[in-house]
């Protein structure tokens, strides 16, 4: 019978079951003993948002733990609607502008879900949070992807993320008819860039020539360093009406575990999201909103000033940065630095010799050094490939990505690390 | 301009919902709510102890386990060995979802697809219909039918027509969804009946995905019986369980599947897609509340069985109420709601303009009138079966006693206005 001889799983599920995460992961929980790979903060969360689960959780009011709003825990999307809205410049509804999901990961599933149909194209900039391609693919679109590409620094000069730009007629020439959507990751996992007005004018005027959606991954929104400022492509002009936004309670407040997010975006995007989420999870867990949402009301509060911690994690994490960048540098590791997010990428083409290239290996050369080093040397990263498409995975591999998220024993250790293995690099 | 900005056609048809219209008119605190279920009653306090402890761990507080937080998988796999009398792996044979319903998704989403038929016995919970549709697959409905008793209706009195049943398979049916112990009906599938869906299920080569989030709530003189444990079975069956129905904690919104590995691992592929991790806090809450019940599962006072004996209490006050009233209410065997024959009170709404089903209209009539909510049973039908149904609404009774006590003070007075 046809039944028989067809696999058990559905098509949709096809190129999408290999993940890169549950290699390294295993790797660095094996192997590690100082894990500066996946992207999650060793430090807590802030005292103040701790205190506001523990309220939620001991308060009179058992009610929390049951069901709540299915589309947003109601003062949290209040929240978000007024944090937001002034943001942005404008007046938000809380019902209808806001879509809360389970983190940002579900918010960038729920908007795939909603707009890519079979066939559409999606464009994709390298290098990419890894989980965009799959996701468009899951919905039966085609991935068209676009680089961004190296400058030389200046001379002297440590080279930046700013240094890795978009080519505005290479950019141009991927938009198709059949061109649906283009995801946007500002600040960008795993270079660290933020791109500039002038960089996202050119997207925002391509959007609205093509009469396309952007889909805006603003995850790392608040984790910008040097006085840089963070620019919301939704506010550009023509942009608000073929934008989602998408945030993240992880990423914001340190809490990666609590799974909290949200969209935001006009009600004619948003209802489509809200058709998926109903089809889908329907409800978030409901605790961790209202947490989320005290939190949001303190950092309302102290919007610009000293006490925020909006303003507080960036500085604190600019730090952390600056203290990777000196390690790397130090042993000739080459690192380029991140103008935003928690993530470092590095040059390790000085360190090649010690994994040397084989020719008949499929896999690239940074992961096959990542998976060494972790091996040997007991430090995790995440190897550039990981974020590149299939095809275009060879072609910048001598990077690996460090996440800076952590207490300073652990970059202390790491520094250890570096530091022993250049010496037995210089050792006659 | 509209067209690139159009939904895609897998959503097409799919926006509207029975619980936006109805939770929120019933959030109104001026009335009694016996519509959507959830409980007002606390769950146990060592559940919510245990996640308080578990939110003061730092660590606790980042990404955990993508499948599953270790702890948790571990005391399922021991919870459900001893319940299936078989060899259970953690880390293969399980996935933690959000809810029940992110587990009937995953599932839907990895095995199910365009070309395929599912089969639904309705009325069914409402999601199985648009998810299936979702997937771009067929829904092919059959209705459990009322046995001619004479006899006062309990959820048994409700089946299916083996012939019948059988004639819904053929060479697309991909899968059939089960719902056992069943929403809205309250009906626990006896091992005879299971037999002849699991049948069926061989004969054809069908999958069963199996909903039995309300496993443990089950009556006297009922046992809930799991259809992967009869034989041929495990291998193409995948059975649903939810930590909300459980412990009383609908807002954890984690649940799990369990099956074996060749199609678990496809739910696992579909949830490193979808969402990647459930929350870190709520799994090490629910694996330790689960280690306190494993303990116990000889005990009576294990919360599994001291839950439901709870409710079976709260099941025969609101029958008595219902029937008080004049009312014909279905005793469910099992699950916490109870589904009530309202044409015996002859509420006359034809000058309603809505073009909606009679039940829509008579809950939407009770609200405003009587300050009660239910849930009217045409949503938990396909097209075909909603005329069938549309004198039935349900309620909910996993509710405290002071909800009771109010809900009471409405029957009784009903016919004094």
């Amino acid at each position: 019978q046809a039944k028989m001889s067809r696999p058990v799983q559905a098509r949709r599920l096809e190129g999408i079951d290999k993940n890169i995460w549950v290699d390294f992961v295993k790797l660095a929980a094996t192997y590690s003993t100082v894990n500066l790979g996946q992207g999650f903060p060793d430090f807590p969360p802030p005292d103040f948002l701790k205190e506001a689960f523990m309220r939620a959780l001991s308060g009179e009011n058992h009610m929390l733990h049951q069901y709540t709003r299915a589309f947003g825990h109601p003062l949290l999307v209040k929240m978000l609607a007024q944090f937001f809205g002034k943001l942005l410049g404008r007046d938000l509804d809380p019902m209808t502008n806001v879509m809360v999901t389970v983190g940002a990961y579900q918010a960038l599933f729920c908007c795939f879900q909603a707009f890519v149909d079979e066939g559409d194209e999606v464009i994709i900039i390298e290098p990419f949070f890894d989980c965009y391609e799959p996701m468009v693919k899951m919905a039966g679109g085609m991935p068209v992807f676009v680089p961004l590409r190296p400058k030389a620094p200046k001379d002297g000069k440590l080279m930046s993320s700013a240094d890795w730009q978009l080519d505005p007629a290479e950019l141009a020439s991927k938009f198709s008819e059949r061109t649906k959507v283009i995801v946007l990751n500002s600040p960008n996992n795993p270079l660290g860039k933020v791109f500039s007005r002038g960089e996202l004018e050119l997207i925002a005027d391509l959007c609205v020539k093509h009469d396309i959606l952007c889909i805006s991954d603003e995850v790392y929104e608040w984790l910008v360093y040097d006085g840089k400022e963070h620019i919301r492509i939704a506010s550009l002009r023509g942009m608000w009406d073929r934008t989602v936004i998408i945030g993240s309670a992880g990423k914001t407040f340190s809490a990666t575990g609590w799974k909290v997010g949200w969209t935001v975006g006009p009600n004619r995007l948003l209802q489509h999201l809200r058709t998926v989420h109903q089809n889908s999870v329907y409800h978030c867990a409901t605790v961790a909103q209202e947490a989320v949402a005290q939190g949001f009301q303190r950092e309302l509060d102290l919007y610009g000033k000293p006490e925020s911690y909006f303003i507080q994690l960036p500085k604190l994490l600019q730090q952390k940065r600056d203290w990777l960048v000196q390690s790397l540098d130090a042993v000739g590791m080459k690192p380029i630095v991140p103008e935003g997010t928690y993530f470092l990428v590095a040059d390790i083409s000085e360190f090649k010799s010690d994994v040397p290239d084989v020719t008949d290996s499929d896999e690239p050369y940074d992961s096959r050094f990542a998976k060494w080093m972790v091996k040997n040397k007991g430090l995790a990263a995440i190897p550039l490939s990981a974020f590149y498409c299939g095809a275009h995975k060879n072609n910048y591999d001598h990077f690996i990505r460090f996440c800076f998220a952590k207490e300073e024993a652990t970059l202390k250790a790491a520094n250890d690390i570096l530091q022993k293995w250049r010496q037995e690099k210089t050792r006659p | 301009m509209a067209f690139r900005h159009k939904n895609t056609r897998r959503i097409e048809g799919l926006d509207s919902n029975v619980w936006v219209e109805f939770t929120k008119v019933a959030a109104d605190p001026s009335i009694v709510n016996l519509g959507q279920g959830l409980p007002d009653i606390s769950p146990p306090s060592y559940v919510k102890e245990e996640l308080t402890k578990a939110a003061a761990v730092d660590r606790l507080n980042q990404y955990t386990r993508g499948f599953g937080h270790p702890s948790l998988v571990k005391v399922l796999s021991q919870v459900y060995e001893r319940v299936c009398g078989r060899k259970i792996d953690p880390l293969t044979d399980i996935l933690v979802t959000v809810g029940a319903y992110g587990s009937l998704f995953s599932t839907i989403q990895a095995l199910i697809e365009e070309g395929d038929e599912v089969i639904i016995i309705e009325p069914f919970y409402d999601c199985y219909e648009p998810m299936v549709k979702m997937a771009g697959a067929k829904p092919v409905f059959i209705p459990l039918r009322y046995k001619n008793d004479g006899a006062s209706a309990s959820s048994a009195d409700w089946v299916l027509d083996p012939a019948e049943l059988a004639n819904k398979f053929n060479s697309k049916t991909k899968a059939i969804i089960l719902n056992t112990p069943h929403n809205p009906m309250g009906k626990v599938f006896t091992r005879e009946e299971l037999q002849v869906i699991a049948d069926l299920c061989i004969k054809h080569d069908t999958l069963c995905i199996s909903d039995e989030v309300y496993e443990w709530l089950v009556y006297k003189g009922n046992k809930h019986i799991k259809i992967a444990t009869l034989p041929g079975m495990w291998e193409r069956t995948v059975t649903i369980g939810s930590a909300g129905k459980t412990y009383s904690v609908t807002g954890w919104k984690l649940g799990w599947s369990i099956g074996p590995q060749n199609l678990i691992k496809h739910l696992q592929v579909v949830h490193q897609n979808t969402l990647y991790t459930c929350p870190t806090p709520l799994q090490e809450a629910l694996a330790q509340a689960f280690w306190i019940d494993y303990k116990r599962m000889d005990d009576p006072d294990c919360y599994f069985y001291s839950l439901s004996r709870e409710l079976e209490s709260k099941r025969d006050r609101m029958a008595q109420l219902l029937q008080e009233a004049g009312l014909k209410p279905v005793i469910p065997d099992g699950g916490y709601f109870m589904i009530v024959d309202v044409s015996t009170l002859n509420v006359d709404l034809s000058d309603v303009d809505e073009k909606q089903p009679y039940d829509y209209k008579f809950v939407k009539w009770m609200i405003a009138s009587k300050k009660l909510s239910a849930i009217p049973l045409s949503a938990f039908c396909g097209p075909e079966t909603k005329r069938q149904f549309e004198k039935y609404i349900r309620f909910c009774f996993i509710k405290k006693d002071s909800t009771l006590d109010a809900a009471e003070v409405i029957l009784k007075n009903w016919n004094k206005q």
